[in-house]
């Protein structure tokens, strides 16, 4: 009886799934309900039910499945790098500054380094900082956000300055003094874009939290005197969870182009990694001579990263919130 | 466009039965569902003429909304009107282009919708927002600022040009949707479709809206469509109603006619589920209709009401029901007012099945469970101190039902929760439980005085944890309240559940799998769970359709008879609290104006305040029979009015001495206890119907 019953975000009107739910959900009836002619279902075949709705909801998404593609290439080219790039990318192979052809799709560089071989390679570093960058952030962000969402009061105040005071700093110029005095290692830089991260993450988890410590269910669980622990991570948690998992996304996309920027700066990866902020660096003062194809390409899939990785968190968002 | 649309405004009310201003014409309407239609509208016509008001009821999800939003073409982009035409002014609405439409909804057609708050754009003057409705007309801007003064005036606000300059979130509920009304009005529209104008509203609010809206339609040729779900609104506003069940009419008529002397089992069955005529819990159960709303798209080929229906037999289920006009005398007349029911057996409608009568006599032990002795709680806002309760004297018996009652802003929820501890109490209160001093805040309290009162809130939405199956949700309140685990907690979990009528299956679902009262009931068992001694029921019924709110409030006494649990029972519904409690308190501006039984509160003598309250109610049984009209708004707790905190608004306001001396309470009857400076002999006692 109840596979007849759409979630709720199976379709653009409110009404039509409230009248199902209201019709599946048996009887409101005294002395009427008839437990026996209901067939008993088993509650995790409804939660893969559910889940299996949402999937099919995000599939038929065409920015979805593009997104889910571009992303899915380039973590097969970061996690087999060189043993399916068409030349070995830290090995000049070829004469410099060929034009794209058929040897060379994307051409070489003026080291002579097979482009195409550089920018798949160069997909591995970055997509090794930016989404532990982003889970990090993410993590931190959503703690001190239930912290000060929850307890408000002076927590709540004295935080909230602190990431406003970290929010009023330019990213880039806050990245760039961290490298500086900490060197640009990996682990930095993954610290470096998640302390930066974690500001906006907790404002957004914070006003989530807010709204949601208002429902009566909060209530509720501390008239039966539950802990503040256990009201933030099992009562009010599950229920953010769209929340943060929207804000992970763009997090991500963000984190990089964030990575990509330092890079390029020079205070990001490090030589001599394909990485393709790194080429741009290396590269483009190249353009003006007319060789733009050692730039155009690593700047593409820079770009192609972030528009895949917001396409993706769009879908994500659109699927939850209908 | 304005020249003629005002000479229509003033042509006579004298319309003969063609000219219909909305006609409604066998309209067939499916929303898609995953490309698949689901039939919502089933042939629905009605006809309304100009002047006319016309209200059509039924419970949530039977398809009134979706009728009122199709006369404007106003739906969600699934919906597909699959028949059937509407007609207003003559043209057809269902085939207008989309500029057509346009032209058409700001000229012709207006609309009024439940929540005033979200109507208004927050960061628009009123001003502003109300000459825009005449700027689309064409008018220039002097003369809109003009016209929108005179149609806020229309609207009985006494100072408009004050309003203007504010901001909505600075008026009050009623102001907004009065605002919102003169917007509606601008264009003076052919039809205008009234959508719960009232139900986010107090009850005294609601009264000062419906008269207004009544004197408008005095003065307008506009026909209107009113939709609610409160019976006595659609009583005291409309000449004709439609009831409606799973998008089909099943009876329409007079709106006296078919409240007096209903014809179809369905409309029947409605009125029987309302507490009316002042029947109590202990003389019987309500009456509540078996069984839910078909599914939207269900084949319904014969009655669409035959699987509820307490007289369905096998004709029932085999052929369509005809027509039957239920004009007395000339069965076949076809006048515009003809009242119909859609049934084959209206002549054994008197064979409906009453409700058992209930024994569920209380025993009122007498022994207080809970004492509140001089509860105040004062807020602190922004330096100023805002009283919400104040000096509150309060006892509640064990297997009592202490109903609480007053406008929104008189501190029933306040108190409430001081009761509860949530929030703490000013120092000097008292709340003794069972007669040891309760701790103020609820975390200072030990686990049995947490165990010992519970609460069902309005909403049960809000109320339960979204994530969590109702099983998990049971079974932790079990754990933390009783310290049970394991298997007897399962074993708790399903008594409780057969004690509210919930099925093992509902136990592995999430709150948003079950409809309202599903939800509502296992709210209510959560609130059980611990073996509670007082249940605070803070309007637990007010989002409910009045066939669930029946079997909640069974529900509810039933329990109340078996465990001798102690109510405290919020409600702006007077009905409702009449048939539950026994003792009323009557509450304004965080103090008590009136404590005593229900026979006590119902048959006066009355305080001015509850007297008010009793009167603003529309009843489906018909007016009562003098209005006491609040004037003004409930002032702010944060600057009470000096003297007795009502004088501002009393009908019986003495000069020199209610606003001078504080009033005494004085006991004017055993239980009985009245604060006001009136001798008891000249305290009104106002007749009420059955609320």
């Amino acid at each position: 009886m109840s596979m007849n019953v759409p979630p709720p975000d199976a379709s653009g009107a409110a009404a039509v799934v409230e009248v199902e739910a209201a019709g599946a959900a048996g009887g409101d009836v005294i002395g009427e309900a008839g437990p026996g002619t209901l067939v008993p279902l088993d509650m995790r075949a409804e939660r893969r039910q559910a889940a299996r709705e949402r999937r099919r909801l995000l599939l038929r998404r065409p920015g979805f499945i593009v997104g889910v593609i571009i992303l899915a290439f380039w973590i097969v080219c970061a996690v087999a790098g060189d043993r399916i790039t068409p030349y070995d990318p830290l090995t000049p192979v070829d004469t410099s500054s060929l034009r794209p052809s058929s040897d060379h799709l994307m051409g070489t560089d003026q080291i002579g380094y097979d482009v195409l071989s550089r920018v798949m390679a160069g997909a591995r570093d970055v997509l090794v900082v930016a989404p532990i960058a982003a889970t990090l952030s993410i993590a931190l962000g959503a703690l001190l956000g239930l912290v000060m969402g929850y307890l408000r009061g002076w927590v709540d105040e004295i935080l909230s300055r602190l990431v406003e005071v970290l929010l009023s700093i330019p990213v880039v110029l806050m990245a760039l003094l961290i490298t500086a005095t900490l060197g640009s290692s990996r682990i930095v830089l993954i610290g470096t874009v998640a302390v930066l991260f974690t500001p906006i993450v907790t404002r957004t988890v914070r006003a989530a939290v807010l709204s949601e410590a208002q429902l009566d269910y909060v209530t509720s669980a501390r008239l039966r005197g539950e802990n503040g622990l256990f009201v933030m991570t099992r009562e009010i948690l599950p229920n953010i969870r769209p929340t943060i998992l929207v804000e992970f996304t763009v997090r991500l996309g963000y984190a990089v182009f964030t990575v990509a920027t330092l890079s390029f700066l020079g205070s990001g990866i490090q030589p001599p990694s394909p990485d393709w902020g790194l080429a741009v660096s290396d590269t483009y003062f190249l353009i003006p001579a007319g060789q733009w194809w050692p730039t155009l390409f690593p700047a593409l899939a820079i770009a192609s990263v972030v528009v895949a990785t917001n396409l993706v968190a769009d879908s994500i968002e659109a699927v939850l919130a209908a | 466009m304005n020249e003629r649309s005002m000479s229509v405004a003033e042509a006579p009310r004298t319309a003969t039965g063609t000219d219909h201003a909305l006609a409604v014409e066998d309209l067939d309407l499916a929303y898609n569902v995953r490309g698949i239609p689901r039939e919502v509208l089933r042939g629905v016509t009605f006809h309304v003429r100009p002047g006319e008001a016309y209200g059509l009821v039924g419970e949530s999800g039977c398809g009134k909304s979706t009728t009122a939003y199709a006369a404007l073409r106003y739906l969600p982009s699934n919906a597909v009107i699959t028949g059937g035409r509407i007609l207003v002014g003559g043209n057809d609405v269902t085939k207008m282009s989309s500029k057509q439409l346009r032209r058409f909804r700001s000229r012709e057609a207006s609309m009024v919708y439940q929540d005033p708050g979200s109507a208004l754009n927050p960061t628009v003057k009123i001003g502003r927002q109300v000459s825009e409705a005449f700027s689309i007309l064409g008018v220039g801007g002097k003369e809109a600022t003009e016209r929108a003064r005179s149609a806020l005036q229309r609207v009985r606000i006494a100072d408009p040009d004050r309003v203007m300059q504010r901001y909505p979130h600075q008026l009050s509920g009623g102001m907004q949707q009065r605002v919102v009304i003169a917007m509606a009005l601008a264009c003076d529209p052919q039809l205008l479709v009234l959508d719960e104008p009232t139900t986010g509203l107090d009850a005294t609010v609601e009264a000062e809206v419906l008269d207004l809206v009544r004197m408008l339609l005095q003065d307008t040729s506009a026909a209107i469509l009113l939709i609610a779900h409160n019976l006595g609104v659609i009583r005291s506003m409309c000449d004709r109603v439609g009831v409606m069940y799973a998008g089909k009419i099943v009876e329409e008529g007079d709106a006296v006619e078919v409240f007096e002397a209903p014809k179809h089992p369905y409309t029947l069955g409605l009125l029987q589920c309302l507490p009316r005529h002042g029947v109590r819990k202990s003389e019987r159960a309500l009456f509540t209709i078996p069984g839910t709303l078909p599914q939207i798209g269900t084949k319904l080929p014969t009655c669409v009401y035959v699987d509820r229906c307490a007289l369905a037999d096998d004709l029932c289920r085999t052929e369509v029901p005809p027509v039957v006009h239920v004009d007395v005398g000339h069965t076949e007349a076809r006048s515009e007012a003809a009242h119909f029911s859609r049934c084959h057996h209206i002549d054994r409608l008197s064979q409906m099945p009453e409700p058992a009568s209930d024994d569920n006599d209380n025993v009122l032990g007498g022994k207080v469970v809970i004492k509140m002795q001089d509860v105040s709680k004062t807020f602190h806002q922004r330096g100023h101190d805002v009283p919400a309760l104040v000096g509150i004297q309060l006892d509640l018996g064990g297997g009592e039902t202490l109903g609480l009652v007053g406008e929104s802003g008189s501190g029933k929820s306040t108190l409430a929760k001081a009761m509860l501890g949530i929030h703490e109490p000013d120092a000097g209160s008292e709340i003794e439980l069972d007669g040891h001093l309760l701790e103020g805040k609820s975390s200072n309290r030990p686990t049995e005085d947490m165990r010992a009162m519970q609460m069902v809130f309005q909403n049960p939405d809000s109320a339960l944890n979204r994530t969590w199956t109702v099983r998990r949700i049971l079974k932790r309140t079990i754990n933390k309240l009783t310290g049970v685990k394991g298997d007897e907690a399962d074993t708790r979990i399903e008594k409780l559940a057969e004690a509210l009528r919930l099925t093992p299956r509902h136990l592995d679902m999430r709150p948003r799998q079950l409809s309202g009262g599903l939800k509502q009931r296992v709210a209510i068992a959560r609130a059980f769970a611990g073996d509670p001694r007082i249940v605070i029921c803070d309007e637990p019924t007010s989002a409910l359709d009045v066939s669930v709110q029946a079997a909640i409030l069974n529900l509810l006494s039933d329990l109340q008879a078996k465990e001798s649990t102690s109510y405290l029972f919020i409600s702006h519904d007077l009905g409702v609290v009449r048939y539950l409690a026994d003792r009323i308190v009557v509450m304004y501006l965080g103090r008590l104006q009136e404590e005593g039984t229900t026979d006590q509160i119902f048959d006066g003598p009355h305080h001015p305040y509850t007297e008010a309250l009793l009167s603003a109610v529309p009843s489906v049984d018909g007016e009562p029979s003098r209005r006491i009209r609040l004037s003004g708004e409930i002032p702010s707790p944060a600057n009470p009015p000096s003297g007795c905190v009502f004088h501002t608004r009393c009908h019986r306001f003495m000069e020199g001495t209610c606003d001078v001396i504080e009033p005494p309470v004085v006991e004017i009857e055993p239980g009985h206890r009245i604060r006001c400076h009136l001798p008891v002999e000249e305290l009104g006692r106002t007749q009420v119907a059955a609320g």
